[in-house]
């Protein structure tokens, strides 16, 4: 597992063979509305406003960047491969991935929205091409709030997942992942290649500077299509309409413990 | 009519509450005939599960693997109990629910939907994006229908008058030893299970240190309630991470929240926003929890809770 070679100026066969050996981690980013952003639908239903808001790669997804990153400067991996599926204008956020030290990046371009399932088998075509002995994915893009795609990819490459990690170490040939999940905390061993999908507490994200954002500007982004892939993209999820949620009535306010436990107890909340 | 294939979710032995709500749910589709799956070691939970209103049948799938719950091996047999006809697959929208229903979707190669929070017609459902900011109306035309079900939307069903029937099934396919259990550590105990407690106190950045987090376990027991928090309390280790109400947290509905030293920002609402009572107790006026709460207290949070627990 431990070769070595360089990617650049090869004949495409040696290429293949390279992609085959080296210890790859894949990284799936979505760009999606910043967090910070005021979510507000359209008066029509017809969806929520997206003028000029400002984009961000889905922060789950960033810190599976920075987990890729960590694992290979600790020698766990010799390279870093970040993909997104998208319009061209999620390449600024594949080349915020590039700066932060990702070597290369995959970028996967539609213009249609894409269906976790279509997303996962868009992705397992980019898996099999890299052969990655990981893939890191965030446990959920913000914007849907879908949760889905790196269990559904897990299940169509027939491998392992380990959803909601907050802590990852790995061997040659497993990963043991630390999960949240409801109970507390809970650890998985699986054999590898395998999905790991990230929780928030998994990292924090290194902060980009100014000469890695030049750098990042002549690394690889190879752009492909989902034909060339062999993907016809198909909707199968039907969006009626979108509304804003039901706002709760204003309340009152009280200034002492005395009145509070008062007003509770008036709500028939408290005895 | 709607064939309906839940799948339990239980711990210890017991049915969690959770399938009680994805009952409910799936008793809102039209003439919904309901079998519930219950993957164990020994049948633990099968016949709690069959005591439920509404339920037709319990399948048993027993065997050693499944001690401890593990996507990899449920989703190969869930997905071949679910070719048996069925028209819709539902597990709750719990950690156990999101690992395990895409990776059944994706299986039996149908789209999943998540957390469905209102059932429109057989095919149509409402469920909420951006942390809850927005609520779609999604329509599938599929003839099978997997998703997850947003508990806090639904109440458990009760028991029925009589009991369902239970049968043992053993589903053909290889399963698959990639994947291993090593450890669950459950660091709040036996507190109240924040997603089925009436009572929620949760506390956030404010409360500063573990050590002042302690309060809250004071009065929360005085209320008989459970213990929540923010994100910021987790992650600057003031509570553990099975505490964290929100989107990427617990979803709950208690009759009752009382939030403390909590900004409430976006993410953490979304969590809360079905709460019937919402109190809210931070020193700035203009915190955004404010908005939401049907009773606000503005104020130090180190003078009113001993205050408070003195009135309880
Ligand atoms: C992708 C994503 C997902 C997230 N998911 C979640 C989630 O699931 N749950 C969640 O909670 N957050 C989540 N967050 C984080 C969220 O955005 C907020 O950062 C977090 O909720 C803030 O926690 P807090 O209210 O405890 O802290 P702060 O925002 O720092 O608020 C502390 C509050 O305490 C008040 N205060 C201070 N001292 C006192 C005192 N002595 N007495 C009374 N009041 C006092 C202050 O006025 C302030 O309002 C998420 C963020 C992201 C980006
Ligand atoms: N369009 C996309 N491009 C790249 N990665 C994606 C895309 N959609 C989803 N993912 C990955 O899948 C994860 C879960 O997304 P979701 O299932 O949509 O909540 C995200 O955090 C990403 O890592």
């Amino acid at each position: 597992m431990s070769c070595r070679c360089r990617v650049r100026g090869v004949t495409p066969e040696r290429h293949s063979r390279i992609l085959q050996c080296m210890k790859r981690i894949l990284v799936a980013i979505k760009r999606v509305v910043d967090f910070n952003v005021r979510i507000r639908v359209k008066p029509d239903g017809s969806g929520v406003m997206l003028d000029g808001v400002k984009w961000s790669i889905n922060p789950f997804d960033e810190i599976a960047v920075e987990e890729a990153l960590r694992i290979k400067e600790r020698g766990g991996a010799e390279e870093v491969v970040v993909a997104s599926i998208g319009p061209a204008d999620c390449q600024p956020q594949l080349r915020t991935a590039l700066a932060m030290g990702a070597d290369r990046a995959l970028h996967v371009e539609t213009t249609e929205a894409i269906e976790p399932l279509t997303a996962a088998k868009l992705l397992l075509k980019l898996v099999e091409r890299e052969s990655p002995l990981l893939v890191l994915m965030g446990k959920q893009a913000i914007d849907d709030d879908n949760n889905q795609t790196g269990q559904m990819l897990a299940a169509l490459w027939n491998r392992p997942q380990a959803t909601f990690a907050s802590k990852l170490e790995l061997t040659d040939t497993t990963a043991r992942v630390a999960r949240e999940v409801d109970a507390g905390l809970e650890t998985l061993e699986v054999d590898l290649p395998a999905v790991v999908t990230t929780d928030l507490r998994l990292n924090e994200p290194r902060y980009v500077k100014l000469p890695e954002i030049m750098k990042a500007k002549k690394k690889p982004l190879l752009t492909l299509k989902p034909d060339e892939l062999g993907i016809t993209l198909t909707k199968r999820l039907k969006l009626l309409k979108t509304e804003a949620p039901s706002v709760r009535k204003k309340g009152v306010m009280v200034t002492t413990a005395d009145e509070l436990v008062a007003a509770l107890k008036q709500r028939g909340v408290l005895s | 009519m709607s064939r309906v294939l839940i799948v339990a979710e239980h711990a210890a032995g017991k049915l969690s509450s959770a399938t009680a709500r994805c009952v409910r749910c799936a008793g809102q589709l039209p003439q919904a005939d309901i079998t519930i799956a219950v993957f164990s070691a020994d049948g633990a939970a099968a016949a709690e599960a069959a005591r439920l209103e509404g339920v037709n049948k319990v399948l048993r799938i027993d065997a050693p693997v499944h001690t401890h719950a593990l996507a990899a091996t449920i989703a190969p047999q869930l997905a071949e109990i679910a070719r048996g006809g069925y028209s819709h697959v539902f597990g709750p929208s719990t950690t156990f629910g999101k690992d395990l229903m895409p990776r059944v979707a994706a299986l039996l190669d149908v789209p999943q939907l998540s957390d469905i929070m209102a059932v429109e017609s057989e095919h149509r459902f409402r469920r909420p994006v951006y942390a809850g900011n927005a609520i779609i109306t999604v329509e599938v035309d599929e003839p099978l229908i997997v998703a997850t079900v947003r508990t806090a939307s639904f109440q458990a069903v009760g028991a029925g008058a009589a009991a369902a029937p239970i049968e043992t099934v053993t589903p053909s396919v290889a399963l698959p030893t990639h994947t291993r259990f090593i450890e669950v550590s459950a660091p709040s105990g036996d507190r109240p299970d924040l997603q089925a407690a009436a009572r929620v106190i949760s506390g956030g950045r404010a409360l500063g240190s573990a050590e002042n987090f302690q309060l809250l376990y004071k009065l929360a027991d005085k209320l008989g309630a459970a213990v929540g928090a923010s994100r910021a309390a987790v992650d600057s280790g003031y509570a553990p991470n099975d505490l964290q109400v929100g989107q990427t947290g617990k979803i709950i509905a208690p009759d009752l929240y009382i939030a403390i030293g909590i900004s409430g920002a976006i993410q953490h609402l979304t969590g809360i926003k079905d709460a019937r009572t919402i109190v809210a107790i931070n020193k700035d006026g203009d915190a955004p929890i404010f908005e939401i709460a049907d009773i606000g207290l503005v104020g130090d949070l180190f003078k009113i809770l001993p205050e408070l627990e003195a009135l309880l």
